[in-house]
C-alpha cells in the first residue's frame, strides 16, 4: 500500500520470511482470536477451526487467482465464474461416464478437463490484454459476461450434482485429521510462492506491475508474460472449481459469486499494492485467515445471519482506520529522526 | 579547496538600490545533520540570480527557509524590504509576494488552465462559490503580461512540459509575486522551449519581479542571471557575477574539484568496424542516414530535440523498424524484430528518460540491475538463484562505484548520477558491443557527470563501441571522437574536436 513507511521494493529475494508486514498481520490475526475468544468460550474451539478449515480453499484459491493479474497491475474479475465452468467441464466429464460411479481414469480426465477449461479462458483473456493493450478490467468484466452466460446456458440456469464419493473427499474429507480441501490450498500457496518469488515469470509480474514500458526496454517479453499471467490464473481457477464441485457435490453458475470482491479485499488486506507492483502470497494467506476467522467469529456468536455481514464489513472498515493510525504514527517517528 | 574559492566575495554591485531580500547566518539542522552552515543571500528587486550547487548542498533547505517552510536556527538575520521577517510562516511569505515554483510544478492535470492559474485568487472567496468568468479574465490577464497564447479551457493534462511551466509562473504572478523561485525549471525543456521560458524570466525581471533561478544547465545560468549564488554541502561558496564566468570555473566553485577538460584525440582508424550504418531511412522520424563505429570508438550524436536522433537509436536498439537502409554489426547484416534480438546481439540503450523508460523507479536497486540478465541467473532448478543475484549486483555496484543503502531498497531512492550508474550497471551486464546512450547526463549533477564520462571511457578504452546522444554539446565535444550533427532527420555534418570548436558546433547546432 502507498502508506507504506519502510524503503519500497524489498520484493523477493532480498525479503525475510517474518518481515514487518507477515508480523503486522500476524499480530492482527491473534488479536482477532483473542477478541473472539474473550467474546464467545466456545470460540476457541476444534469445531470453529474444522469450520475454518473447510471454508478457508475455496475463498483462498480464488485470491490467489486474483493475487498475479493484481500484482501485474491488472485485474481477473472473471475468477468466479472461470472456476464454475471449470467444475462444469468436469462434472460434464464425470456424469456422462458414469456419473456417481465413475473411475479413477475418469476423475483423472475430469480434473484434466477442469484445468484446461480454466487456463483456456485465462489464455484468452490474457492474449486479448497482452496484444491489444485493452484494460484488464474490460477485457477480464467482458470475459466474465461471456463465461457467466456460456455457463448459463449449458446448465440452462440450473445445477448439475452427484459426483463419486472420492471426490465428495477432496472437498469434505481429511488427511490424517487435516481437512483436504486445505491440503490442496497449502500445496498452491507453496507453488505460488515460488513462482512469484523466485522463477522469471514472477520477476517480470512485479516488474510489469510497476512500469510495463520500461520493463519492455529492458528486454522482457512483456506480452508473453501477460498472456502467461493470465492463463496460470484461470488455470488457479480450474483448481478452485475443482474444489468447489467436490465440496457442495454440485456446480451451478452462481456459485460463489460473492467471493470475487472479498479476494481483492484479501489481496489489499495482504499488503499487495493496488497499483501493482508489490505483493506476496504469505501475507495474503494470513490476511485470508483473519477475513475467515472474523466471518466464522460473528457467525458462532449467532449474531442474526443477515446483520454479520454489515458487522462484517465493520470489522474491516475498522481494521483499515487502526492500521492507517499505525502507519502514520511510524512516519512520525521517522520523520522525527531526521 | 583552490586559492581561487576562498574568495568568498560578495561580488560588485550589478544593481543599485537596496535588497529586496537580506539574509545572513543561515543555519539549519535536522537531527545530527547540519544541512545549511551560516549561509549568505541576497537578492534586488528585478535581479534575476542563480542559486548554484550540487545535489544536497541545501539549495531546497534554503528555499524552503525563504518561503517559511523551515524555520532557520537562532542567530539568523532575515530582512525584507529593510524590514525584519523573523518567525516567517508560508502565509506570510505568500503575502509578501514569495512565490515558489517547484519541479513537479504542483498543478491539478485534470483542470484547465484558466481554474490551474486562478484558483488561488478564489480561495475564501465569500460566497462560498466559483466565479469561473472572474477566474478566466485573471487568468487572461496575466497570460497576456508574459505574453504567451494558451487555451484557457485546455485542461492541463493535455499541455506540453513546457506549457505547464508557463501555467505555473503565471499562477505565480497572479498572487502579486515580488520574488519568485524556479526549481531546475528548463530539466525537462528543450532548447527553443528554454529560450522561450528565458524570454518570460527576462520580462518579470523587466516589471521588477526578483527570480531565483535554480538549475543544473550552466549555460543558461550563465546566460540569464547577472549574479550566482554558489552552495557546496550547506555552506555558503560566494556570490559571484556571471560576467567574465565560465562553465568550467562554475563547475569547480560546485563541486570543489577541479576538472580536466580536454578533447579526445585518439587515432581508431585501424580499429575494426562494430557498426555500421548504410541509408538507414524510417519515415518520418529520419532519412539516409549512414555512420559506422569502431572498436572502442566514441561516436558523439547531437542535434535538437526531434531531429530523430532518438528515433535512430530505437531503430538500432530494434524498437522502431527502419523502413530501408542496412545496419551490420561485427560484419553480419541485422535486422532485429524485437529490442530481446537487440539485446542478444549485444546492442544496449540507455533511455533518454529515465524515469518511464530507464529504470523501473518504485522497484529494487538489485532487481532493476538484474532485469536485463535473468537468465544468466537461473540455477539448476531453473528458478532465479538469490546467490547469483546478489553476486551480480554486489560486482556492479562496486565496480560502477555506486552509492547506495541497500540493494533492496527502491531504485528511486537514489540520486540521478547514482540511478544512472545502475542504468549502466544493467546494460553492462548483459555485455554489449555496442553501447547507445541517449542523453546520460540529463539530471544528473555536475560532479557526477564527471563520473559517468569517466566510466564510458573506461568502457570505450576496453573496445566497447559507444553511440553518445546528447544535446549538451560540451558533453559530446568533450568526450566524443567523432561528432555527427543531425538535423530533420538528416546528418547535416560531421566534426573532429580537435580540429574545431566547440563554438563552431554550438553555432551550426543552434542556428
Amino acid at each position: 500500500m502507498s502508506t507504506q513507511t519502510l524503503p519500497r521494493g524489498e520484493g523477493g529475494r532480498f525479503a525475510h520470511l517474518i518481515d514487518s508486514d507477515v508480523a503486522g498481520l500476524l499480530a492482527l490475526l491473534v488479536l482477532v482470536i483473542a477478541l473472539f475468544g474473550i467474546a464467545d468460550n466456545e470460540f476457541l474451539s476444534l469445531s470453529t477451526f474444522t469450520s475454518v478449515a473447510f471454508q478457508l480453499p475455496e475463498l483462498g484459491l480464488l485470491s490467489l487467482a486474483m493475487l498475479m493479474p493484481i500484482i501485474s497491475g491488472g485485474f481477473n474479475l472473471a475468477i468466479t465464474f472461470t472456476a464454475n465452468l471449470s467444475g462444469l467441464a468436469m462434472a460434464y466429464v464425470l456424469q456422462s461416464h458414469g456419473g456417481v460411479d465413475a473411475g479413477l481414469e475418469v476423475f483423472a480426465a475430469g480434473v484434466l478437463a477442469a484445468l484446461a477449461t480454466g487456463a483456456l479462458v485465462g489464455w484468452l483473456m490474457g492474449v486479448i490484454i497482452a496484444y491489444t493493450g485493452a484494460h484488464p478490467i474490460l477485457v477480464s468484466l467482458s470475459t466474465m459476461i461471456f463465461v457467466r452466460g456460456l455457463g448459463e446456458f449449458l446448465t440452462r440456469g440450473g445445477d448439475i450434482s452427484g459426483v463419486p464419493g472420492y471426490v465428495q473427499a477432496i472437498g469434505q474429507g481429511t488427511v490424517y485429521g487435516v481437512p483436504a480441501p486445505v491440503l490442496v490450498f497449502a500445496a498452491a500457496v507453496l507453488l505460488w510462492s515460488v513462482v512469484l518469488s523466485r522463477s522469471r515469470l514472477g520477476f517480470a509480474t512485479r516488474m510489469i506491475g510497476s512500469n510495463i514500458e520500461a520493463t519492455r526496454f529492458s528486454g522482457v517479453p512483456t506480452r508473453r508474460s501477460l498472456t502467461l499471467i493470465y492463463t496460470l490464473s484461470g488455470l488457479m481457477c480450474g483448481v478452485a472449481g475443482i474444489v468447489m464441485l467436490a465440496r457442495f457435490n454440485s456446480v451451478r453458475v452462481g456459485h460463489g459469486e460473492s467471493y470475487l470482491l472479498i479476494t481483492v479485499l484479501a489481496c489489499f488486506l495482504g499488503r499487495v499494492d493496488p497499483f501493482g507492483g508489490f505483493g506476496r502470497v504469505f501475507p495474503v494467506a494470513i490476511a485470508l485467515l483473519i477475513l475467515q476467522v472474523i466471518a466464522s467469529g460473528l457467525n458462532q456468536l449467532g449474531a442474526n445471519q443477515h446483520l454479520s455481514t454489515a458487522l462484517w464489513g465493520g470489522f474491516l472498515l475498522l481494521i483499515m482506520v487502526v492500521r492507517s493510525i499505525w502507519a502514520s504514527r511510524s512516519l512520525q517517528t521517522l520523520f522525527s529522526k531526521r | 579547496m583552490t586559492s581561487a574559492l576562498s574568495r568568498t566575495a560578495d561580488g560588485p554591485r550589478i544593481q543599485a538600490g537596496a535588497p529586496l531580500l537580506q539574509l545572513d547566518h543561515i543555519s539549519k539542522r535536522f537531527g545530527g545533520v547540519k544541512a545549511l552552515d551560516d549561509v549568505r543571500f541576497d537578492i534586488k528587486r528585478g535581479e534575476v540570480l542563480c542559486l548554484a550547487g550540487e545535489n544536497g548542498c541545501g539549495k531546497s533547505t534554503l528555499i524552503k527557509i525563504i518561503s517559511g517552510v523551515h524555520q532557520p536556527e537562532r542567530g539568523a538575520a532575515m530582512l525584507f524590504d529593510g524590514r525584519s521577517i523573523e518567525g516567517l510562516s508560508p502565509a506570510t511569505a505568500r503575502a509578501l509576494g514569495i512565490q515558489v515554483i517547484w519541479q513537479d510544478l504542483a498543478l491539478f492535470p485534470e483542470m484547465s488552465v484558466a481554474e490551474n492559474i486562478a484558483f488561488e485568487s478564489n480561495l475564501g472567496a465569500r460566497p462560498r462559490l466559483v466565479n469561473y468568468r472572474a477566474m478566466r479574465a485573471a487568468a487572461a490577464r496575466i497570460l497576456d503580461r508574459l505574453g504567451v497564447k494558451l487555451n484557457l479551457d485546455a485542461s492541463l493534462r493535455t499541455l506540453a512540459i513546457a506549457q505547464r511551466q508557463i501555467v505555473a509562473v503565471a499562477r505565480a504572478l497572479v498572487a502579486e509575486a515580488t520574488l519568485v523561485f524556479m526549481d531546475e525549471p528548463t530539466a525537462s525543456l528543450s532548447q527553443a522551449e528554454t529560450d522561450a521560458l528565458l524570454v518570460i524570466v527576462r520580462r518579470l525581471s523587466a516589471e521588477g519581479i526578483a527570480v531565483v533561478f535554480v538549475s543544473h544547465r550552466l549555460a543558461e545560468v550563465l546566460d540569464v542571471c547577472s549574479r550566482v549564488t554558489v552552495l557546496r554541502d550547506g555552506r555558503f561558496v560566494g556570490t559571484f557575477p556571471t560576467e567574465g564566468m565560465t562553465q568550467t570555473r562554475l563547475t569547480e566553485l560546485m563541486t570543489g574539484k577541479t576538472f580536466d577538460y580536454a578533447v579526445q584525440e585518439r587515432d581508431l582508424s585501424s580499429a575494426p568496424v562494430v557498426l555500421s550504418v548504410e541509408n538507414l531511412s524510417r519515415a518520418p522520424d529520419y532519412a539516409n542516414v549512414s555512420l559506422t563505429i569502431r572498436r572502442g570508438e566514441i561516436v558523439g550524436l547531437t542535434g535538437r530535440l526531434g531531429s530523430g536522433r532518438t528515433e535512430l537509436a530505437l531503430s538500432l536498439f530494434g524498437m522502431a523498424p527502419a523502413s530501408t537502409g542496412t545496419v551490420t554489426l561485427e560484419g553480419t547484416p541485422v535486422r532485429f524484430a524485437s529490442n530481446r534480438e537487440a539485446i542478444r546481439a549485444g546492442v544496449a540503450y540507455v533511455s533518454e528518460d529515465r524515469l518511464q523508460l530507464g529504470l523501473i523507479q518504485p522497484q529494487s536497486i538489485a532487481d532493476n540491475t538484474a532485469i536485463a540478465v535473468l537468465d544468466s541467473l537461473l540455477g539448476p532448478d531453473h528458478l532465479i538463484s538469490a546467490r547469483r543475484q546478489s553476486a551480480l549486483v554486489d560486482t556492479w555496484i562496486h565496480d560502477l562505484g555506486v552509492k547506495i543503502g541497500h540493494p533492496g531498497h527502491a531504485v528511486s531512492t537514489l540520486s540521478g548520477g547514482n540511478q544512472q550508474r545502475i542504468v549502466l550497471a544493467k546494460w553492462l551486464a548483459t555485455n554489449p558491443k555496442l553501447l547507445i546512450l541517449d542523453c546520460p547526463t540529463v539530471g544528473v549533477d555536475v560532479g557526477a557527470r564527471a563520473g559517468i564520462f569517466a566510466i564510458i571511457h573506461k568502457l570505450a578504452k576496453a573496445g566497447m563501441a559507444i553511440l553518445l546522444i546528447s544535446d549538451e554539446i560540451p558533453d559530446v565535444y568533450f568526450n566524443a571522437d567523432r561528432i555527427l550533427h543531425m538535423r530533420n532527420g538528416r546528418i547535416v555534418g560531421a566534426y573532429v574536436p580537435g580540429e574545431t570548436t566547440l563554438d563552431t558546433i554550438e553555432g551550426a547546432v543552434h542556428a
